[in-house]
């Protein structure tokens, strides 16, 4: 059973931090006109990584164990391209960008998961 | 929705940001319908109303960076009406003069843009999530 999950986890982290970083893009749209809000967001292919026990921690010892498989992101603020007057970070232009292309990307992710699930079906009825 | 509750969600976040933005806009349209107003004194004419809007936080904003927005309060701006000099006006004070409500009708045109844009812009992100979120329901049929 562990080889069909690891054909479908990394899709399934992928999906989760897309969907986690659309609640952070969706809180700098919400907070567009909050004064001294900075926006915030984070490294995506970073935190991918790391929930593939890949992350920056380094092992002294090889039989040190990666603890890797959360879903965590180090969250940081974004630099804004034309600082605003009153303290506030948020750019609609960029942000509506980014969330754009994120959402593009959930549904990439959402489409591979698709694919792998139907491909796993039609091998288990033996089609 | 409770002002307390927590930000669980993005419904959550898009949907108070639409309240907040409902505010404004509703004190754009009290603005612009006083606009033209007219008062005996210089304490009773209108001054144009803002909200103050100030960031919340979800309880578990470090590891979600979820927020959302809150009207903190809505603030009367520190403007001086002005004076029309109007003996013939019921309302004129001893002096003959009228106070006019201190609302730039401009200002308000331009917030009404912004604000409603701002409203906009929520509702699509609710809607492009919502629809991801009934693709992702779907999965692997």
């Amino acid at each position: 059973m562990q080889k069909i999950i690891d054909s479908l986890s990394l899709h399934a982290s992928s999906l989760a931090l897309r969907s986690r970083r659309n609640n952070i893009l969706a809180s700098n749209i919400a907070n567009a006109a909050t004064p001294h809000f900075k926006a915030r967001d984070f490294n995506f292919e970073e935190a991918l990584n790391k929930t593939q026990g890949k992350g920056t921690l380094a092992v002294t010892h090889s039989t040190h164990i990666i603890s890797g498989n959360s879903i965590t992101a180090e969250l940081g603020y974004r630099q804004s391209l034309n600082p605003s007057y009153d303290g506030n970070t948020v750019e609609l232009a960029v942000e509506q960008m980014e969330f754009s292309e994120n959402v593009i990307r959930y549904q990439t992710s959402l489409e591979f998961l698709n694919r792998r699930i139907s491909g796993l079906k039609s091998a288990i009825r033996g089609e | 929705m409770n002002k307390t509750a927590n930000i669980n969600n993005v419904f959550d976040v898009s949907g108070r940001a639409m309240a907040a933005q409902m505010v404004r806009l509703n004190t754009i349209a009290s603005n612009l319908a006083n606009a033209s107003a007219v008062a005996g004194s210089s304490e009773e004419a209108y001054r144009a109303v803002r909200p103050v809007f100030e960031t919340k936080y979800a309880k578990n904003a470090a590891l979600s960076g979820m927020s959302t927005i809150d009207t903190q309060g809505i603030v009367k701006l520190r403007r001086e009406p002005e004076q029309v000099h109007m003996p013939e006006h019921p309302k004129a004070d001893e002096n003959g003069f009228i106070y006019t409500a201190a609302v730039s009708a401009e200002e308000e045109m331009v917030d009404m843009l912004d604000a409603n844009r701002q409203y906009q812009n929520n509702i699509e992100v609710v809607t492009t999530v919502r629809a991801l979120m009934m693709r992702t329901i779907s999965m692997g049929k």
